[in-house]
């Protein structure tokens, strides 16, 4: 190999290599933290230590950790499970049965998609407030329900779904519904799976929304709690890193077991 | 013929029946507010006690300090942070399209890594590595390239400089994957006639990957520049903020737009006419910014 090329290809590895290293670090810091006191975490430690039972009981004492846990999986799961109903179905009409006055609709619908939150977290915490639902989960899953983009993500997928099986299910008699319930759903599996991916990371990770309508601590989820225990004016770390890794397992766990529905369901937006 | 129509009237109904739920559902829960926020924001008063107030909102926008703080830091955010992240994630990407590249899945799965985790908790894991005798301090003064701690939770500039570092690392792999993606749709065979014709390759990449990646250029663009706009999980997480007093960071150094609406609302006694008036500076700015980006985006053509 001629010396510029060698070069050249130590420069490539060398980059790609600082970048994987830099992406994946703060796992691996997480990882170590969990088994390390605070003491050795905000002096750097790097090494495995031995706290890891202690900061782990801490964290199920202190914060309440399997109810938590399982506000954030309930309302997650359902969330989630709603959206895609009501999103796909829309996505589906919007791209099967069109006329003029639709077109008008859709193109106001993705507008939405660009509206800050902050416009409408007031209103909302208002309408919430007037409906009895403050502090509560459904408050939280209802207005993720009809999201404009997962709308947009179902239709762009539905142009994929060939014309002859709606076809041919016509011709056999099938109801509308029936032909979205039994051959839509099924044969659209992988745009399913993608969707629920993204809206499920969405929902599991949400802050803000969360933030203003759930108050009591049993009411919330797993996100707030990391966010309160971080904010003290001594943190104590080692717990932080027990929680951060709960938190982050869901997802991760997600990411590596449907890999290419996680990408694809990320690239859905430009397809 | 009456056949058809019926059948189309048969269609159209159906078509509603699908498209109404999530219809009535946006309407209440999106439509609703934003023409309600619109209207709040011509209200003054504290608490639910509002009265009309007409332009009073948009006139003390310019006489708040506090709000000129939160609308620079977050341009400021928005000018530096968004093309570092976007020239990084191109070149990481046109590094690992070369097909020859060993461990390209690996490093590439890695790079995307950050995505997996949500704001808040990498927030909180960044804190715990900037803090004075952290991971991070020490590493750098291993290597020599510091000679005391940088003081990222205590100094303003350090502090937007670690903001700025965090979102980087957050997103750089999420805009790599949708250029990655663009890549792989490119005839190859475009590279090789350039590279016979002895176009070098830095020529190669301004004259030829970036014009044809133009369209997804402008998508990344357009989705960073919404999402730093809205920042508010890391400003109100990332540095050691007093959030009972409602403050972001030293000196306010990483108060948002969004924060300091969450505060006018939520921490002092509510503001809501003004808070929405806010709301609708962001909703102004991305509209201002898309509409620039796509214009610009147009013009080189």
């Amino acid at each position: 190999m001629p010396l510029p090329r060698l070069l050249n290809r130590i420069g490539v590895y060398g980059f790609l290599g600082a970048m994987a290293l830099l992406s994946v670090f703060p796992f691996i810091w997480m990882i170590v933290g969990t088994t390390n006191s605070t003491g050795d975490i905000i002096l750097g430690h790097l090494g495995l230590g031995h706290a890891f039972l202690d900061n782990t009981q801490k964290f199920f004492t202190q914060a309440n950790a399997p109810l938590i846990f399982w506000n954030s999986a309930k309302i997650s799961l359902l969330g989630t499970a709603l959206t895609l109903a009501v999103s796909s179905v829309a996505g589906y009409g919007f791209e099967i049965f069109r006329s003029p006055g639709r077109d008008w609709l859709y193109a106001g619908l993705l507008l939405t998609i660009m509206i800050p939150f902050a416009v409408l977290m007031i209103p909302l915490f208002m309408i919430m407030g007037r409906l009895g639902l403050i502090n509560t989960h459904i408050a939280i899953i209802l207005p993720t329900v009809a999201s404009g983009f997962v709308i947009f993500y179902f239709r762009q997928a539905t142009k994929a779904f060939p014309s002859e099986l709606r076809d041919a299910a016509r011709v056999d008699g099938l109801k509308e519904w029936q032909i979205f319930l039994y051959i839509y759903i099924p044969t659209m599996r992988s745009t399913y799976a993608a969707a629920f991916v993204i809206v499920f990371m969405a929902t599991w990770n949400n802050y803000l929304w969360p933030l203003i309508v759930l108050q009591t601590n049993e009411m919330k989820t797993i996100t707030l709690v990391i966010s309160s225990l971080a904010s003290a004016y001594y943190p104590d770390y080692g717990v932080v890193m027990v929680g951060a890794l709960v938190a982050t397992l869901p997802t991760l766990i997600v990411f590596f077991a449907m890999q290419r529905q996680f990408v694809q369901g990320m690239l859905g937006a430009i397809k | 013929m009456p056949a058809p129509i019926s059948l189309r009237r048969y269609y159209d109904v159906n078509g509603w029946f699908f498209v109404v739920p999530a219809l009535g559902l946006i309407a209440v829960f999106m439509i609703y507010p934003i023409i309600w926020s619109l209207w709040m924001s011509f209200q003054t008063g504290r608490g639910l006690v509002m009265h009309f107030g007409g332009l009073a909102n948009i006139v003390r926008l310019t006489e708040d300090p506090v709000f000129q703080l939160a609308l620079t830091n977050t341009i400021l955010f928005f000018v530096i942070q968004v093309p570092i992240m976007l020239t990084l994630a191109l070149f990481t990407a046109v590094l690992l399209d070369d097909p020859k590249l060993k461990f390209a899945g690996l490093i590439r799965t890695a790079i995307f890594l950050p995505c997996v985790m949500s704001l808040v908790v990498y927030s909180v894991i960044f804190k715990s590595m900037f803090v004075d005798d952290g991971v991070v301090n020490r590493a750098l003064a291993a290597v020599g390239a510091i000679s005391g701690p940088i003081p990222w939770m205590s100094d303003p500039f350090w502090a937007r400089v670690l903001l700025i570092v965090a979102i980087t690392w957050r997103w750089t792999g999420y805009n790599m994957i949708f250029y990655l993606a663009a890549l792989q749709n490119i005839d190859r065979s475009i590279y090789e006639v350039a590279r016979i014709d002895g176009v070098p390759a830095t020529a190669r990449f301004f004259r030829l990957t970036v014009p044809m990646l133009k369209p997804v250029i402008l998508f990344t663009t357009v989705t960073s520049t919404i999402g730093t706009l809205q920042l508010f999980d890391e400003a109100r997480n990332i540095v050691a903020s007093d959030t009972s007093a409602g403050t972001a960071g030293p000196g306010d150094s990483v108060l948002t737009l969004s924060v300091y609406i969450y505060n006018l609302t939520f921490r002092f006694m509510p503001s809501f006419g003004y808070a929405a008036t806010v709301s609708y500076v962001i909703v102004i700015l991305v509209a201002l910014l898309s509409f620039v980006q796509f214009t610009v985006a147009r013009e080189r053509d």
